[in-house]
């Protein structure tokens, strides 16, 4: 007997707490409010990403096309996956001496860990943070990119 | 293994069927192969075959300098990155004797609780996957989102966030980041109860968590099994309280123990956590200190001659780092004791005599990271 009341007693406790699971699962099927589902390739014109997202790295350059890189080879010494390769070049300034400039400014992405240190440690503050994150190609040498732009020059004030 | 056990385990009985689990299956989140030996559907014993994901971390380690290699144990544990990094960050400053803020100590504490959370929800859902409910996955997925948005904000990454520097913190969190812990601290509070009626009620999951993987006390302390899973066994293994570092100290929080031994215990010890990891967080972030994000800081470290060793209580259980240094900008020697290796090799002693479904519902207790194991 005593193992009969003991079959049910544990059948309902189970049936219980069978609806105490749907139960909340039904609360969230009836109130669409609560869906937090992001419709992802639909939505791309609204996402935003937050401002300091490491999407990739990038050198910001200014209207006169300009950017702030030395040249110095910081980020290439910091980066632990030698994802940076700079090629500089000599050239002679107004006084006739000769100055470094970048020529490529080389950035791996295949190989970028995202760690941060190259834009940590960079003294003239020249790359950044990019927020683009949509970086699936179909060929492997589109992920190597030169950060600076043809033509671009150093910005004079960020000299030291 | 001595080889006379080797060949006694290796030399099966006729009926035996070894089978292989692994390595790619849903329940191992990782690749890890485990040699399984079957009579029937009992399992007889099993071999774990690790080594799949094995990169190197240590030996590259060595090539880096202390600011590089932090990047590298994030590989480590992803899903508790913010305590690996803390701990080769800990070594670094004991080694150099720094001072470091007292913001910063705040600010790591509350990280790694926050990480803590996550980790554990995405434990809950895995596990809640592993036997059967798939809704489980969901709900938990959910509520992780949170944080990770929280972690983005103020990291830039979600996952593999290499945020603690040697000396202190890469950059200082963003503004915002007080007022959305405490919004999700306030969010997540109700929310957790839902997975007690969803999950830990549920009479299916009792059924297959209850008395199942029996690990006893001195097994938990011989295979050194520490973390959620070791106090499952009633095993205070807590570095949080043994050997208080970053804020810890200066907070009120009670070190969960379970007495049941089973996979069970072992859940019902992470669900624990994660309220007392919410405790934890709400004495803290009301009172972060005004101050500098980071010690100063040369910005070539040289760690004088010698060795140290530091440990920290990831979402898994005690990681300890050990670092040989020969006054050189790169370490000599580094070597990790990740949680979850020692947590693997108990597999064995706790699958032993259960059926192959139990299995699943063992491993997935122990809550394992295969890319730890392996580093």
């Amino acid at each position: 007997m005593n193992s009969i009341i003991e079959y049910f007693t544990d059948l309902f406790k189970g049936l219980s707490s069978l609806w105490a699971g749907m139960r909340v699962t039904g609360k969230y099927f009836i109130s669409p409010g609560a869906i937090v589902t992001q419709q992802y390739p639909e939505n791309r014109k609204t996402l935003k990403m937050e401002d300091r997202f490491k999407g990739e790295i990038i050198m910001p350059h200014d209207e006169n096309n300009q950017h702030a890189c030395t040249g110095c080879g910081i980020c290439e010494m910091n980066c632990p996956n030698g994802s940076i390769e700079i090629i500089t070049d000599r050239v002679p300034n107004a006084e006739g001496k000769l100055e470094r400039v970048i020529d490529k400014h080389i950035y791996h992405l295949s190989m970028c860990t995202f760690c941060g240190l190259c834009v940590k440690t960079c003294p003239s503050n020249a790359l950044a943070f990019g927020q683009k994150f949509e970086h699936a190609v179909f060929d492997r040498s589109k992920l190597t990119k030169v950060l600076n732009q043809p033509g671009s020059s150093l910005k004079k004030e960020a000299k030291k | 293994m001595s080889e006379e056990i080797i060949k006694d385990v290796m030399v099966g009985e006729n009926e035996d069927y070894i089978i292989n689990m692994g390595p790619q299956h849903p329940s191992t989140h990782g690749v890890l192969r485990l040699e399984v030996c079957l009579k029937g559907e009992t399992v007889k014993y099993l071999i774990p075959h690790i080594g799949y994901i094995h990169r190197g971390i240590e030996k590259m380690c060595e090539a880096d300098t202390y600011q590089q290699l932090i990047h590298l144990t994030d590989r480590m544990d992803y899903l508790s990155a913010h305590m690996n990094n803390e701990a080769v960050c800990l070594c670094v400053e004991d080694a150099l004797q720094v001072e470091i803020p007292e913001r910063v100590k705040y600010i790591r504490t509350i990280l790694d609780e926050l990480n803590r959370i996550a980790s554990h929800q995405l434990w809950w859902c895995a596990f809640g996957m592993d036997l059967g409910a798939l809704t489980s996955f969901f709900y938990g997925l959910r509520d992780r989102e949170h944080i990770l948005d929280i972690f983005e904000e103020s990291f830039g990454s979600r996952l593999l966030h290499s945020f603690v520097m040697p000396g202190g913190l890469m950059h200082d969190v963003h503004p915002n980041f007080q007022k959305r812990t405490k919004e999700f601290i306030k969010y997540f509070r109700k929310k957790l109860p839902e997975y007690d009626q969803l999950l830990t009620g549920n009479i299916i999951f009792q059924n297959r968590a209850k008395g199942i993987g029996y690990m006893s006390r001195e097994t938990a302390i011989g295979y050194g099994v520490t973390g959620p899973s070791g106090r499952g066994s009633n095993f205070a293994c807590d570095v949080r309280k043994i050997a208080p570092y970053g804020a810890y100290d200066k907070v009120q929080f009670n070190e969960i123990l379970g007495t049941g031994c089973d996979t069970f215990a072992r859940y019902q010890v992470r669900m624990a956590e994660m309220w007392e990891s919410m405790n934890i967080i709400e004495q803290l972030i009301d009172n972060i200190p005004e101050g500098d994000y980071t010690a100063k800081m040369k910005p070539i470290i040289k760690l004088p001659a010698g060795e140290y060793f530091r440990r920290v209580e990831t979402a898994r259980g005690e990681l300890a780092v050990y670092v040989v240094s020969d006054g050189n900008k790169t370490p000599y020697r580094m070597k990790f004791r990740t949680p979850n290796f020692s947590n693997l090799f108990v597999l064995n002693t706790l699958a032993s005599g259960h059926k192959i479904a139990d299995l699943i519902a063992i491993s997935g207790s122990l809550d394992l990271v295969i890319p730890d194991i392996d580093r």
